[in-house]
């Protein structure tokens, strides 16, 4: 939490900033009697990234899931550029929002160039009827899709791996890969679920850079992370969610010195806690004991100073 | 034999180190003090062997020509005798390759010394079964001639030389104990992958692909023509030693690797040979087999579109094949024909297709919001339902459109263009059977599936198909629309299978109920034409054309079996699911995602396998 933040420094300003991707209003999902979510709204304006933290099972993935059409939210609405999304996820994609998962789901057993040209998907048109006939249309947007998807393993740096199998790319490759893959949709918002999880510090430092160019390309970041330097290094804006509902939103700075926010990663005692009484008496207990065990040192230091004395005393006369 | 070591060309550069090299490394029979010892005494004996197996087929086997084949002519080999005979000469020309004779070495580019064992085990099987045959079906030993004891002496010693040859891999681990006999064979039987090969001018690998399609046909036919009984189930025994040699010499790699680079060529290669086939056939009862090996093999192909691209496991395919069948019998003027009318054959086989789709997406339309066991469940009782509708459609229990359990019969033949299908033709010299002319016909239409199943698999569409059978959230997340591709994926095989369906009413004259079934003693079924895509190997063009053919003349030849046919199958299958489960036919995708391979795949830079991309393709020329 002590990292010092250099984000407006160093981070270039947002381009375009102020006309809204992204805009989730009093989501709430509710599964049976547990609500994962509670009325959370927030915002993500073109040009920006936008960091999502809070402790574990505070409801991020389902937040997610909610934007990105795989949960249908129990109430509230997320609109994208103004339009209501409708809750089927291929359509999500489409209107323009991708995501990443937080376990990493490629399609293993397609090469990585393939993996990225099903990303491409909901940007070509061709059907089955042009598949079989295969016209000078078909072969063009085949080409197309190919090299756009080409040029995104060059921007990922995975080029050289364009018919390897997904499965047999490094952890930290296939996480790149699951990135090319939601930007071949050519989304105007990004999701990334904890793309730095399990990453060393040199791949973390490298996967901010790839979300700093990303933004540089003129596509909105909203990212869930735990690793809270990325976090306050990378975002313009930080949105806290704990236990479901939205604590707090602002700046890193803000964020990070908020005294909430560190008690809800850290947690706090508070009256009526449910265990307080077993608590109580844990600790009295343990204070019980302590003041025993003080005692019985006490006592035999008291006893070997009493037995060490003859030996001591010249010492002492010398002190 | 040591020119071995002059070797200089490419292809040992990625094989592992020659095992002679590595005097660790021993055969699993090892005849000498040492293994330089043991190779030399090895090959002695493998071309002694060798040589007499060849001298004994041209010597009687049996006195009498009551066993199949005729084996009792001097200087004629003969049936079984043939098939020794080839082993035999495959046998010496490894041998001579392995031992780095110039001038054979092309043919042991990957193994070595695992596929020549093989080789001389597949003769061992051949001759011994043969041996074993005569005297059971002839009653007793003593109707064995000399030149058959000769040829069992030569074969067996041919396998003892085999095995005392060092194996083709150092063994991976530097284990200090010395590995059992068992280990040792398993470990003598592996081959390293061929290196690249020389460069061979582009009329070269085109030559070398027609000949390989000409030997394909020219194996299909002996195969087919065998008898049923003794002379089949040598060929069976053959080919089951013979392919894993063929494999272990790493040329069918090769093979795959021109077949990918030259790929017009090759289907036209192939297109040829199938058309080849009824002029190569005297008899009317093997391309009436041919024929429906073909519908079968084209109805498994449509079901591969649907299991193995878009991993919809459909228990009730045959049902859509049933549609197309009855659809044609009604409207091809059949006596029995409840609508009674007579349209020319192309309408039939459209209005066919479209009634099998209008059932696809019937349906598929409630059943794909199911998911893996529960969509395969409903599959399978839609395919029921369809039979036993098609049972009660008889006027009794509701209106006669089917006529029940009696089926429609006397479908006509065919007359395309004047041409009546159901009379012998003479077409340049060669004679036409009625199944030669259905034959070709078919053939016509496994053509547009085989073109169908290609191009789909290489467009937008067959990558999200593909990619919902990998991770269907993600293909989702990816955008596309799952259910929408996946009806699409199970109505178009519907239509194909409706397609094929439609010609299977004429060349069988007739449809029942009956054979459409979930599983029965005979193809086409439900379950035999997943087990040929599963045994073929799916996601591929030739897995299932191959299986399907396996699994259609096995039992059709071997009819002496029949009791015991399903059990047989069901055992075939799981040894195959132990020890290949990418199926005969394995894709690049399969093949690693079954045998874990420890290393990355690193694409071959000058060979390219990959099915797939327009853009692979591209890179290569």
């Amino acid at each position: 939490m002590t990292t010092p933040t250099t984000t407006a420094a160093e981070n270039p300003a947002p381009r375009d900033a102020g006309s809204a991707v992204l805009d989730a209003s009093g989501v709430t999902m509710r599964f049976g009697g547990l609500t994962a979510v509670r009325d959370v709204n927030l915002s993500v304006r073109a040009g920006e990234i936008v960091g999502l933290i809070g402790p574990n099972g505070a409801g991020k993935t389902t937040f997610f899931n909610c934007l990105t059409g795989l949960y249908i939210p129990t109430e509230g609405t997320v609109s994208y550029k103004g339009t209501v999304l409708p809750h089927r996820s291929h359509l999500v994609t489409q209107a323009g929002i991708a995501r990443t998962f937080q376990n990493i789901r490629l399609f293993a057993n397609m090469t990585v160039l393939e993996n990225v040209l099903v990303g491409r998907h909901t940007r070509t048109h061709e059907g089955l009827f042009s598949a079989l006939v295969r016209g000078p249309r078909f072969r063009r947007a085949e080409r197309h899709s190919e090299d756009r998807a080409m040029e995104l393993l060059h921007f990922t740096g995975l080029a050289d791996k364009r018919d390897h199998l997904a499965r047999n790319l490094p952890y930290g490759e296939q996480r790149k890969l699951e990135i090319a893959r939601a930007l071949a949709s050519e989304p105007g918002l990004l999701l990334l679920d904890e793309p730095t999880a399990g990453m060393t510090a040199v791949e973390t430092t490298a996967t901010r850079e790839l979300v700093l160019a990303i933004r540089e390309q003129g596509t909105a970041v909203l990212v869930i992370e735990h690793d809270m330097r990325f976090i306050f290094n990378l975002c313009d804006r930080v949105a806290v969610l704990v236990q479901g509902q939205k604590l707090l939103e602002g700046t890193p700075d803000v964020v990070q010195n908020d005294d909430r926010v560190i008690a809800a990663y850290l947690g706090t005692p508070f009256e009526g806690e449910p265990g307080e009484a077993e608590a109580a008496e844990v600790r009295a207990a343990e204070e019980a004991e302590a003041r025993a065990a003080e005692e019985a040192e006490a006592a035999t230091t008291a006893q070997a100073a009493r037995a060490d004395q003859p030996a001591d005393a010249p010492e002492g006369k010398a002190d | 034999m040591t020119t071995h070591h002059t070797d200089t060309s490419a292809h040992t550069a990625r094989a592992a180190t020659p095992a002679h090299h590595s005097p660790t490394v021993r055969g699993p029979l090892p005849l000498g003090a040492d293994p330089h010892a043991s190779r030399r005494n090895g090959q002695v004996l493998v071309g002694a062997g060798a040589v007499t197996a060849f001298v004994s087929t041209m010597l009687p086997w049996t006195w009498t020509a009551e066993f199949p084949g005729d084996l009792t002519i001097a200087l004629y080999p003969a049936g079984l005798q043939l098939l020794t005979l080839v082993a035999a000469v495959l046998t010496a020309a490894l041998l001579l390759a392995s031992a780095g004779v110039r001038g054979l070495r092309w043919l042991t580019p990957g193994g070595k010394h695992s596929a020549l064992l093989l080789m001389a085990l597949a003769s061992l099987a051949v001759t011994w079964y043969t041996a074993g045959a005569i005297a059971v079906e002839l009653g007793g030993l003593v109707n064995l001639e000399p030149g058959m004891w000769i040829g069992a002496a030569g074969t067996l010693l041919a396998v003892i030389g085999a095995l005392a040859l060092p194996a083709d891999l150092t063994p991976e681990t530097g284990d200090a104990r010395e590995p059992g006999p068992w280990a040792r064979l398993t470990h003598a039987l592996k081959a390293p992958a061929p290196g690249r090969p020389a460069p061979l001018p582009e009329w070269a690998e085109i030559l070398v692909i027609c000949a390989s399609c000409a030997l394909g046909l020219y194996v299909f036919a002996y195969g087919i023509e065998a008898d049923g009984g003794p002379p089949f189930i040598g060929f069976l025994m053959i080919s089951a030693f013979g392919f894993p040699a063929l494999q272990r010499t790493g040329l069918p790699r090769r093979l795959t690797a021109l077949t990918a680079k030259h790929r017009g060529v090759t289907l036209a290669a192939t297109f040829v040979a199938a058309l080849l086939f009824p002029i190569t056939q005297s008899n009317e009862a093997y391309t009436n087999i041919a024929v429906s090996v073909l519908i079968f093999a084209t109805v498994a192909l449509g079901l591969n579109m649907v299991v193995g691209l878009a991993g919809i496991l459909d228990l009730g395919y045959v049902a859509f094949l049933g549609v197309g069948a009855y659809t044609a019998a009604l409207v091809s003027g059949a006596e029995t024909s409840a609508l009674g009318i007579h349209v020319p054959f192309w309408a039939a086989v459209l209005i066919g297709a479209a009634v099998a789709l209008v059932f696809g997406l019937v349906i598929g339309f409630p059943s794909l919001r199911l998911h893996g066991d529960y969509l395969a469940i409903v599959t399978l009782g839609f395919g029921e339902i369809f039979r036993i509708s098609v049972q009660n459609l008889d006027g009794d229990s509701g209106p006669n459109i089917t006529n029940g359990p009696n089926g429609i019969p006397n479908i006509p033949d065919l007359e395309i263009f004047g041409f009546n299908l159901g009379e012998p033709h003479t077409l340049l010299g060669f004679e036409l059977g009625r199944f030669a002319n259905y034959y070709l016909l078919m053939l016509l239409f496994t053509a547009v599936v085989v073109t169908i199943f290609r191009r789909s698999d290489n467009s937008r569409i067959g990558r999200a198909w593909i990619a919902i059978r990998e991770d269907e959230t993600a293909a989702r997340a990816m955008g596309v629309n799952a259910f929408r591709l996946k009806l699409m994926a199970f109505a178009l095989g519907a239509t194909l299978a409706g397609m094929a369906g439609t010609v299977l009413a004429h060349v069988e004259f007739s449809v029942n109920p009956e054979s459409y079934k979930f599983v029965h003693t005979a193809p086409p079924n439900s379950a035999f034409l997943l087990i040929a895509v599963i045994l073929g190997g799916m996601g591929t063009v030739s897995g299932p054309l191959i299986g399907a053919a396996l699994l259609y003349l096995i039992p059709a030849k071997l009819q002496f079996m029949a009791d015991y046919q399903l059990l047989l199958f069901g055992i075939a299958l799981v040894l195959l699911m132990r020890f290949r489960p990418e199926g005969l036919i394995a894709d690049r995708r399969k093949q690693l995602e079954f045998h874990e391979t420890g290393q990355l795949d690193v694409p071959d830079a000058t060979a390219q396998t990959t099915p797939g991309l327009p853009g692979i393709g591209k890179t290569e020329a």
